[in-house]
């Protein structure tokens, strides 16, 4: 991480001092994800960060920061008010090109999922690549994990979150597996390593615990449109299939868990069948 | 009376940053004069108590306006009067001075920050920073001891409460029916949730 950060040198706000370094989570296309602090030692926050494309000029660059940035921001207000589980955001300066919310604890859904599945969780996506050689035993035991409760429930979660989302007015854009965390219980006391794996058959239930709570709103938009939300699922259909072969039928379970979330969802689903049909030609031709 | 020397995340250790609380101030329209004046001796933040949630809410004001203050980008005059406006979610400077600003005949508990930026300190060394910190803490004490007519109490959470008026701070921040709000039964959970949507509200000014 070190060598990151001299790589890429961090936005100014991040070079004044603090309780403890920030630590660079993710470096994106698009922008950096930093953990820090907002304020005080005890309240940790994610700060997004786009830093200036030196290919772009500089003015249109600054703006372009400015307009996606308040744009996220604009979405996250209004999922809070609405109550929809989304970070808070904390501060932003959208010139200097960075915000502040919320820091969620926990790990992403595609981590639990696949800590429960008992696949491989180091970060590295599957991309459908699951040539997984079964034998009769095998099959049988990733059909109990598959059909249990813990992971069912936590399908539903998922369609509900999607579906407070959309009631709001709010398509994600970009909703995987990834851009949702598993926010511990607080009874829990919040803290959940991120991912040391290892646990007891008991820590194992415990895995898909918690608050789907969804991130990483720098593709959303406001949109009442079937079309809009129906293609919306349909990405999260895609990348679920691809991140979690083996789970793949569950996601019937979100789609039924989200058709309860507002009135207007049964319509959505049925756009979702076009949209699906239209994707299958495309890649027949692609 | 104890002037609290705050500590903030990202700001430069060459800005200090001190706050107190006065309850019951008796000379609120003395201490307006002084600002409109702009008497240089008055460079504070006086902010009506009965506007403000909380520490943390009140913390995030002040830092939006060191922040505005280091990218050379303030909207007002210094970095008192924007920590003011950094309170509202609008750009309607005059309104944020009505709302959060010293009103005489209404402010009744009021807030004092004083930030002292770099270029007021010369100091050559570690030791001599800290003695120049220790004298100017205590000379801004003294002379808002001399001149605040007030009850001096601890900036805390427990004492910023009391000071609240609920129904003015939901409406600046447009609190009432709100779904998020209305949903919760939980009094102690419904003012963490005010609280947060007033520090986004903040946050997301203007935009
Ligand atoms: N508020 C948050 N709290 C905790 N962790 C977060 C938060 N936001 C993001 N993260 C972590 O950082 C990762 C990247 O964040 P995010 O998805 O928002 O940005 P990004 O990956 O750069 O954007 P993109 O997915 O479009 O490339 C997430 O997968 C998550 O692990
Ligand atoms: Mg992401």
């Amino acid at each position: 991480m070190a060598t990151a950060q001299t790589e890429f040198p961090p936005p100014k706000v991040l070079t004044y001092p603090a309780s403890a370094p920030p630590t660079l989570i993710t470096q994106g296309a698009e922008g950096r994800l930093y953990k820090t602090t907002h304020l005080l030692p005890d309240r940790p926050c994610a700060l997004k960060y786009r830093p200036p494309k030196p290919y772009r000029h500089p003015i249109l660059d600054a703006r372009l920061t400015k307009a996606r940035l308040s744009s996220e921001a604009k979405v996250l207000e209004r999922c809070r008010r609405e109550g929809v589980p989304v970070p808070a955001v904390y501060a932003m300066d959208p010139a200097a090109g960075w915000m502040m919310m919320e820091w969620i604890e926990g790990i992403p859904v595609r981590m639990g999922i696949n800590e429960w599945l008992g696949e491989r969780s180091d970060g590295e996506e599957e991309e459908g690549a699951a040539a997984a050689v079964e034998t009769d035993s095998a099959r049988q035991e990733e059909a109990d994990e598959t059909t249990t409760t813990p992971l069912v429930d936590l399908m539903k979660r998922i369609g509900a979150a999607v579906g407070a989302l959309h009631r709001t007015g709010v398509v994600h854009g970009d909703l995987t597996t990834s851009n949702m965390m598993l926010r511990p219980p607080p009874s829990q006391g919040g803290q959940v390593d991120g991912g040391t794996a290892g646990e007891e058959k008991e820590d194992k239930a415990k895995v898909l615990e918690g608050d789907v709570v969804l991130i990483d709103f720098g593709l959303a938009t406001q949109s009442m449109s079937d079309e809009d939300r129906a293609v919306d699922l349909y990405v999260l259909e895609r990348a679920f299939a691809s991140t979690h072969p083996r789970a793949e039928r569950l996601f019937a379970t979100v789609l039924a868990s989200y058709k309860d979330t507002f009135k207007k969802a049964s319509s959505v689903l049925v756009k979702l069948a076009d949209v699906r049909m239209r994707g299958r030609k495309r890649s027949m031709l692609g | 009376m104890a002037l609290e020397k705050l500590e903030l995340e990202h700001v430069p250790s060459t800005y200090h940053i001190y706050g107190a609380l006065f309850r019951d101030v008796a000379n609120t329209e003395f201490l307006q004069q002084q600002l409109l004046s702009r008497n240089s001796e008055f460079e504070y933040a006086f902010i009506d108590a009965s506007s403000v949630i909380s520490r943390l809410h009140l913390l995030s004001a002040v830092y939006s306006a060191v922040n505005v203050s280091l990218d050379g980008t303030l909207r007002t005059p210094n970095v008192h009067s924007e920590i003011v406006v950094s309170f509202n979610t609008n750009n309607n400077i005059a309104d944020a001075y009505r709302r959060w600003g010293i009103t005489p005949g209404k402010t009744k508990d009021l807030i004092v920050i004083k930030v002292v930026s770099p270029r007021q300190f010369t100091a050559q060394d570690q030791d001599e920073a800290t003695t120049q910190q220790q004298q100017q803490q205590q000379a801004i004490c003294d002379h808002l001891r001399q001149h605040v007519q007030g009850t001096p109490a601890p900036l805390t959470d427990a004492e910023l409460t009391q000071a609240t008026d609920w129904p003015k701070v939901r409406k600046y921040y447009r609190l009432n029916g709100v779904p998020a709000l209305d949903r919760l039964a939980d009094e102690h959970e419904r003012r963490r949730q005010m609280e947060s949507l007033a520090i986004m509200g903040m946050a997301l000014r203007g935009l």
